[in-house]
C-alpha cells in the first residue's frame, strides 16, 4: 500500500527540481526553439513562394522575348520589302531621268548640228556665189555689174543647183 | 550477418556456462527471494544498491551511499546513509545515529522509512533525504536541461537563413516540433504558445525519466516515473493549471450544465458527477503513468529473476543446469522483447500524459455554446 502514498521528501524535491527545470526551459529553452523553427518554416515557405514567382516571371519574360523577336523579325521583313520597293522606284526614276536627259542632250546636239550645218551651208553658198562670180569674171574677163539683180539671179541658180545636188544625194 | 549470428550464439553459450563458473553451489535447492529483488528496485531507498559479488558466505554489495537530510526533535541532521548499520536489530530495523532507524521493509507502518525512536515511541521526522529516486531525479533533470538547452543554444547562435541544423540538434528540433505541432497545437490551437513550455517540459521530463529507467545501470535504472510522488506532482500541476485557467463557461457547465432541470435541481446529480470528473481526470493521469512504468520495471525484473529461480529449482546439479540454461535463452529473448516494448511505452506514456493534459486544458477553455 505504501507504493500508492507519495513520500513527502521526494514530493518536495520533485516540486523543486521540476519547477526549476521548467523555469529554465521556459526562459531559455522551448520558446526560442519553437520560435526559431517556426520562423525558419515561414522563411522557407516565403523563399519557395518567391522562387515560384520568379520562375513564373522568367517564363513570362521568355514568352515576351519570343514575341518581341517575332515582331522584330516581321518588322525586319517589312523594312526589307519597303527598302527594295524604294530601291526599285529610285532606280526606275533615275533611269527615266537619264533617258530624258539623254534624249534632251541628243535633241539639243541635233539642233546645234542643224544650226551649224545651216551656217556652214550659208557660208559655203556665199563662198560659192563669190567663187562663181569670180570664176565668171575670169571667164568673161569682163566685169559684170555687181548689183542686186545679178545676185538674185545667182541665188536662184544656186538654189536650183543645190536642189539638184540634194536630189542626187537622196 | 553471419558474423553477428555467430557472435550472438557465443554470447548465449557464455550466459549458459557462466553461472556454474561463478562458484555457486548448484547442487542445492535454493529460494530466490524475487519479491525482495523486485521491491528493492522499484521502491525508493536511502542508498543506491548497484550489485553484489562474491558467494553466499562472503557477500560483497556495491552500494552508493547517499546523503540523509532529516529534521528530528534535535534539529537538522545531514549525514551519509553509510552510518546506518547493515545489521538489523530485533525489530528488523537498521539503527543509525541520532536515535534514527530505517524501518524494516515488512514493517506495518512506515516500511523502509527513517523514523526517530525516542523511548520506544516512533516519531516521523521531516525527511528531505537525497534518496535513490531523488538522485535519479537530479540526473534526469540535468540530462533534460542538456538535451533542450544545447539545441536552444544553436538557435541563439544562428541566423534565420543559415543552413538547417544537423545531427542531435536537428533531431531535437524535429522532435520538439513534432510534439508541439501534432499534440499541443492540435489540442489548444491559438493558445498553444502559452501552455507549450509547460507541456513540453512535462513531455520531455517524463520521456527522459522513462528512458533512463530502462537503462539497467547507473546513472539509469532508477524508477522515477514509476514512483507515485513524481506522477502525483505532475497530475496535480495539470489539475491546478486546468482549474485556475478555466473560463467562466467551464465552471458554468459544471454547476449549471444544460440538461433537463430535474437532473440538477432537487438532487444535484449532474453537479456531483461533474465535480467528481474534475478530480478523476488528474487522478487518471497520475495512476496511468505510475502503473505503466511500475509494471514495465516489474516485468523486466521478473524475466531476469526467472533465470536465477530456474538455476536453483531442484537438488540436482544437472536439473538445475538444464533448467537454468533453457530458461536463460527464453528469458533473454523475452527480455529483449520487453526492453523494446518499454522503449515504445516510454514514448507513448509521455505522449499520452502530454496529450491528455493539453486536452484537459483545452476543455477548461470552452467558449459560450453557439445556439
Amino acid at each position: 500500500m505504501d507504493l500508492l502514498i507519495p513520500s513527502g521528501g521526494l514530493l518536495f524535491w520533485m516540486t523543486l527540481v521540476f519547477l526549476l527545470v521548467f523555469f529554465i526551459l521556459w526562459k531559455w529553452g522551448f520558446p526560442s526553439i519553437v520560435k526559431m523553427v517556426e520562423d525558419r518554416k515561414a522563411y522557407i515557405d516565403d523563399s519557395l513562394r518567391k522562387a515560384h514567382e520568379a520562375n513564373e516571371k522568367l517564363a513570362n519574360i521568355q514568352k515576351e522575348s519570343e514575341s518581341i523577336m517575332q515582331k522584330a523579325r516581321e518588322q525586319q521583313a517589312s523594312i526589307l520589302r519597303e527598302a527594295s520597293a524604294t530601291r526599285d522606284t529610285i532606280v526606275e526614276q533615275a533611269q527615266e531621268k537619264a533617258r530624258e536627259e539623254s534624249s534632251r542632250i541628243v535633241s539639243e546636239a541635233r539642233a546645234e548640228i542643224e544650226a551649224e550645218k545651216q551656217n556652214v551651208i550659208r557660208d559655203i553658198r556665199n563662198q560659192v556665189a563669190e567663187l562663181s562670180v569670180q570664176i565668171a569674171e575670169k571667164i568673161l574677163h569682163e566685169k559684170l555689174s555687181n548689183d542686186g539683180k545679178q545676185m538674185e539671179l545667182i541665188d536662184r541658180l544656186l538654189d536650183d543647183v543645190s536642189s539638184t545636188v540634194n536630189n542626187d544625194s537622196k | 550477418m553471419k558474423r553477428i549470428k555467430q557472435l550472438f550464439f557465443m554470447l548465449l553459450v557464455l550466459f549458459v556456462a557462466a553461472p556454474p563458473a561463478m562458484g555457486r553451489d548448484m547442487s542445492k535447492k535454493a529460494n530466490v527471494d524475487v519479491k525482495d529483488i523486485l521491491w528493492g528496485h522499484i521502491k525508493d531507498s536511502y542508498e543506491w544498491h548497484i550489485t553484489d559479488f562474491g558467494d553466499e558466505n562472503h557477500h560483497h554489495p556495491v552500494v552508493i551511499h547517499l546523503p540523509i537530510i532529516v529534521k528530528t526533535s534535535t534539529g537538522w541532521h545531514i549525514f551519509s546513509s553509510e552510518q546506518f548499520s547493515e545489521e538489523r536489530d530485533a525489530n528488523g530495523d537498521r539503527p543509525g545515529p541520532y536515535n534514527l532507524v530505517i524501518k524494516d521493509s515488512e514493517a506495518k507502518d512506515n516500511p523502509n522509512k527513517i523514523v526517530e525512536k525516542i523511548s520506544g515511541q516512533e516519531i516521523i521526522p521531516l525527511d528531505l533525504s537525497i534518496t535513490k529516486t531523488v538522485c535519479v531525479l537530479f540526473i534526469d533533470a540535468i540530462i533534460l536541461l542538456l538535451i533542450i538547452l544545447i539545441p536552444a543554444r544553436w538557435c541563439k547562435k544562428h541566423k534565420l537563413d543559415d543552413p538547417a541544423p544537423k545531427g542531435f540538434t536537428g533531431l531535437m528540433h524535429m522532435f520538439i516540433m513534432n510534439i508541439y505541432d501534432d499534440v499541443i497545437k492540435a489540442c489548444l490551437g491559438d493558445e498553444a504558445p502559452r501552455y507549450a513550455p509547460w507541456l513540453l517540459t512535462c513531455f520531455f521530463f517524463i520521456f527522459v525519466a522513462n528512458i533512463m529507467g530502462i537503462v539497467p545501470f547507473p546513472p539509469g535504472g532508477g524508477n522515477l516515473t514509476g514512483n507515485i510522488a513524481c506522477t502525483f506532482f505532475l497530475g496535480v500541476s495539470t489539475f491546478l493549471i486546468t482549474n485556475i485557467t478555466g473560463t467562466r463557461t467551464y465552471w458554468k457547465e459544471i454547476f449549471w450544465p444544460e440538461v433537463p432541470t430535474w437532473l440538477k435541481l432537487p438532487v444535484p446529480l449532474m453537479q456531483i458527477i461533474e465535480i467528481f470528473g474534475i478530480f478523476t481526470k488528474p487522478l487518471a493521469l497520475i495512476i496511468r503513468l505510475f502503473a505503466n512504468m511500475l509494471a514495465g520495471h516489474a516485468i523486466a525484473l521478473s524475466f531476469a529473476a526467472i533465470i536465477f529461480i530456474m538455476f536453483s529449482i531442484a537438488d540436482s546439479v544437472l536439473v538445475n543446469w538444464l533448467a537454468g540454461s533453457a530458461m536463460s535463452v527464453i528469458s533473454i529473448a523475452m527480455s529483449v522483447f520487453m526492453m523494446l516494448l518499454e522503449v515504445l511505452v516510454s514514448y507513448i506514456q509521455a505522449l499520452v500524459f502530454t496529450m491528455l493534459s493539453a486536452v484537459f486544458i483545452s476543455l477548461a477553455h470552452v467558449r459560450e455554446h453557439r445556439a
